[in-house]
């Protein structure tokens, strides 16, 4: 495979699972408020939080509320990460990349960018759970559409390895809301509103019915546990992480790498961590100093992605 | 693309004497305005070949084609075969226009296009040879040398060479058009990257599924297997010493107009499609850059025009090609589709004295006529243009896309006086051409049909000088504007499917066929 072409194709599955899950931040907080009309604790705020573009978000939009913040996080073009900017971007990269993609899949994306582009200006005036519902259910159409229909091969690989990597780092963006952020006093766990605040985040990661399966009651080491280290739920970290190490492995041998790659080293690396790490030691350590190691990581595992694959100029 | 440049007859003819077809649906009150019609004669009755497809459009309440019509064009929007109205800052997309009658091609008027295109194509490669390399047709003096030594796509980088098998335009794209009495004239060659044929293929997919009892009953040619021929083509054309050749379609990339086709192409076949900053020239040889290192390349079905193919031969500041291709290509190791340098064969002026080229190399008559041209380098052409400006057409031969054009009945006396000086001091720029009336079909005009003018642009592959092939089918351009002869899709034209009708013992489309989706 064109080594523009991977990199293209990893770009657009990050973009298109990055779209999805500011539609799922967005979509649950809509549906919370709903339930929580005397506003205890202000969901917006802590959504802008996470982005970690605050302060180019108070300059433009000043009070986080409803409308500004779905504005900026859904349908600001300007913003670099938005989830229309984002589908705009995946677009982009599926029409480079259209003859390695299904045309299925591509004609999916192209649905999936023309409903949210129709929509955008009658949802900046009045934003809906229910259309965000359907950016969800576009996305999850879109992924199974991507997985019935290619083969997989190193290009399906690559897709992956992007979903995957993209995943890990927006559930822990979700968790880190959540701990860090909606709950700062240790004397609400376990309150009315707190179960539903934990409700909401599970929900947000579609992950409520698994995890009252397991274990019926809302337990903060419980959701911590589920979120990081859940062994196959496909939203959880650990799982999205031993997906996209099996995707490298895969990649690597289609190429028909012997030495072992940078990236490799660092998501064994991660791997190992998570496997041998226990959600007491996640919360004695500090649970937003964990996630943002985490975070770390998976930025370095990109930059080494891109050195390994993206930029070749020796024969095979 | 080119677009039609010919003046539209203004006469109208009286009403004319109607058949009682004509009072039923969406057919009724069409009129032929006294042009031909591809469909149906001066009376408005179905030509035979057309019978099964306008007994099923008089069979349809009117609103009904409207609504397939639409159908069609919401298929076409959601495959994103579109391009973005840059004007429109909120980057509004839309699909080239498509109508839904599709122009019938009787096998009799097919057999006469696919051998003068034959023809012509066998006489085109034998001059390209020819004129980078013995130039016999010059010294015959039936091209003048100065013709070619000042045409701008005479490329001195490719003198003396021989490309494989001797073809030098691999994949044409030659644009044809009737007159009133419904003969053929060839009105150009297009042999440098020739588009629009994923239109012919995308055409065909949505009509198949829109109209399927009709293509049941007309016995159609199928255009699904162009992709195979075209790849089996590029692989035949490969430098000699390569067992199984890596073939690659090379374009400018996605802000291309034509970008969805190369991509279409290269899915299609089943071949990368490259940018030049994948490749690289090492050790005389092309590479692309994959993930398992670089991959040695062997044929390029490029979709960039010539001068912007390598930066060390042409133009310097070009990014979009590669440094050191043409190095390659001189070594024998690498093929280009199309060769560098075919432009020539295409120039206006060129164009008249192909039927003398086709004389001259294979002793044979032109099987489809060229439009009568006068080449006002010649200077008694000249002075004729110079005193007929009002009936002709004048094109600039430098220029394309509908620019640099005078339509002579239509001008006004300033229009004219400016032409004749830049005629006068640039005369090799110059050709001239009587106004033609083009052919007209019934096309969809709100909730009725209308006739508006139409050409055909049908595509040939030629791997051999002896192996040429030519899609049964092509890409119907139409005129959308009232009166206008603009099928240029820039200024309201659109596109139609094209159904060459078999004969007897020749394969037909059938529905059930894999498509080319």
């Amino acid at each position: 495979m064109l080594s523009r072409v991977a990199e293209s194709i990893y770009w657009m599955s990050r973009q298109a699972e990055r779209a999805e899950n500011l539609a799922r931040f967005i979509e649950v907080t809509l549906y919370m408020i709903l339930d929580q009309p005397e506003f205890v604790v202000d969901p917006w705020e802590p959504l802008v939080k996470v982005t970690g573009d605050n302060e180019w978000f108070t300059e433009k939009y000043g009070v986080a509320d409803r409308d500004n913040v779905v504005k900026f996080l859904a349908f600001d073009t300007e913003y670099h990460s938005s989830m229309l900017t984002c589908l705009i971007a995946a677009r982009e990269n599926a029409r480079g990349v259209r003859e390695t993609i299904s045309t299925e899949s591509f004609e999916e994306l192209n649905e999936f960018y023309h409903f949210v582009q129709d929509n955008a200006e009658a949802q900046i005036k009045d934003p809906t759970a229910e259309f965000f519902e359907q950016v969800r259910l576009h996305a999850l159409t879109w992924t199974g559409v991507l997985d019935s229909t290619m083969a997989h091969d190193a290009a399906w690989h690559f897709i992956n390895l992007g979903r995957l990597l993209e995943r890990a780092d927006k559930t822990s963006r979700i968790l880190d809301v959540k701990y860090f952020s909606l709950l700062p006093s240790l004397e609400d766990v376990g309150t009315a509103v707190d179960d539903l605040q934990w409700s909401t985040l599970l929900l947000a990661v579609s992950g409520f019915e698994a995890y009252r399966r397991e274990h019926h009651l809302a337990d903060v080491k419980k959701i911590v546990e589920f979120f990081l280290f859940h062994k196959s739920f496909p939203r959880s970290i650990l799982s999205c992480i031993r997906g996209a190490d099996g995707s490298l492995a895969q990649i690597d041998s289609d190429c028909g790498g012997d030495r072992t790659t940078e990236v490799q080293k660092q998501i064994q690396s991660l791997l190992h961590r998570l496997s041998n790490t226990s959600v007491e030691e996640v919360i004695a350590g500090g649970m937003h100093q964990f996630i943002d190691r985490l975070q770390i990581q998976l930025n370095e595992i990109g930059v080494s992605l891109g050195q390994d694959y993206f930029h070749s100029t020796q024969p095979a | 693309m080119q677009n039609q440049s010919q003046s539209q007859a203004s006469s109208r003819s009286p009403a004319i004497s109607r058949s009682p077809r004509e009072k039923l649906p969406a057919l009724s009150g069409y009129q032929t305005d006294g042009f031909f019609d591809e469909l149906v004669d001066k009376d408005c009755v179905a030509r035979p070949d057309a019978q099964a497809l306008v007994d099923l459009i008089i069979s349809l309440p009117p609103k009904e084609l409207l609504r397939r019509q639409d159908a069609i064009e919401r298929a076409l929007f959601k495959m994103g075969i579109t391009f973005t109205v840059y004007s429109d800052s909120s980057g509004t997309e839309k699909i080239m226009p498509f109508d839904v009658v599709p122009r019938i091609v009787s096998s009799l008027l097919w057999k006469h296009i696919d051998a003068g295109l034959k023809q012509r194509i066998r006489a085109l490669n034998r001059f390209l040879c020819d004129v980078y390399n013995e130039r016999e047709i010059v010294q015959e003096g039936i091209v003048p040398a100065e013709l070619i030594d000042s045409c701008p796509a005479y490329l001195k980088q490719c003198v003396g060479l021989k490309p494989f098998n001797d073809v030098w335009c691999h994949i044409t794209g030659t644009d044809l058009v009737r007159d009133n009495s419904g003969a053929v004239y060839v009105l150009e060659d297009n042999l440098r990257c020739p588009s629009g044929v994923s239109y012919v293929l995308q055409n065909r997919h949505v009509m198949k599924r829109n109209f399927p009892q009709v293509f049941r009953a007309s016995q159609i040619r199928p255009v699904s297997d162009y992709t195979s021929r075209l790849y089996g083509m590029l692989r035949e054309v490969a430098p000699p010493h390569v067992d199984d050749p890596t073939v690659v379609v090379l374009t400018p990339g996605v802000y291309n107009s034509a970008y969805y086709e190369h991509s279409f192409l290269a899915q299609q076949m089943g071949v990368q499609l490259v940018e030049g900053r994948d490749l690289i020239v090492k050790n005389d040889h092309v590479y692309m850059r994959t993930t398992r290192g670089l991959k040695r390349v062997d044929v390029i079905y490029r979709r960039i025009d010539d001068a912007f193919l390598d930066p060390k031969v042409f133009r310097s500041d070009s990014v979009l090609g590669v440094a050191g291709l043409m190095n390659v290509y001189r070594l024998g190791n690498i093929t280009l589709a199309n060769a560098p340098g075919t432009g020539v064969a295409d120039d206006k002026v060129i164009y008249a004295y192909v039927p003398d080229m086709i004389r001259y190399y294979l002793d044979e008559e032109p099987i489809l006529a060229s439009v009568k041209t006068y080449v006002c380098h010649d200077e008694e052409d000249r002075e004729y243009v110079l005193s007929h400006l009002d009936e002709l057409v004048v094109k600039a031969a430098g220029e394309s896309g509908g620019y640099g054009i005078l339509i002579g009945p239509h001008a006004t006396d300033e229009q004219r006086q400016e032409f004749a000086k830049a005629i006068r001091s640039n005369p090799r720029n110059y050709i001239a051409q009587p106004t033609l009336q083009l052919s007209r079909m019934p096309t969809v005009v709100g909730d009725h049909l209308e006739g508006r003018h139409v050409d055909l642009r049908p595509y040939i592959l030629c791997s051999r000088p002896d192996d040429v092939w030519v899609l049964p089918g092509g890409l119907t351009r139409v005129a959308l504007k009232k009166g206008s002869l603009v099928v240029n899709s820039s200024q309201g034209g659109g596109s139609k499917d094209t159904w060459v009708i078999a004969e007897a013992g020749q394969p037909i489309a059938s529905i059930d066929s894999p498509s080319t989706h």
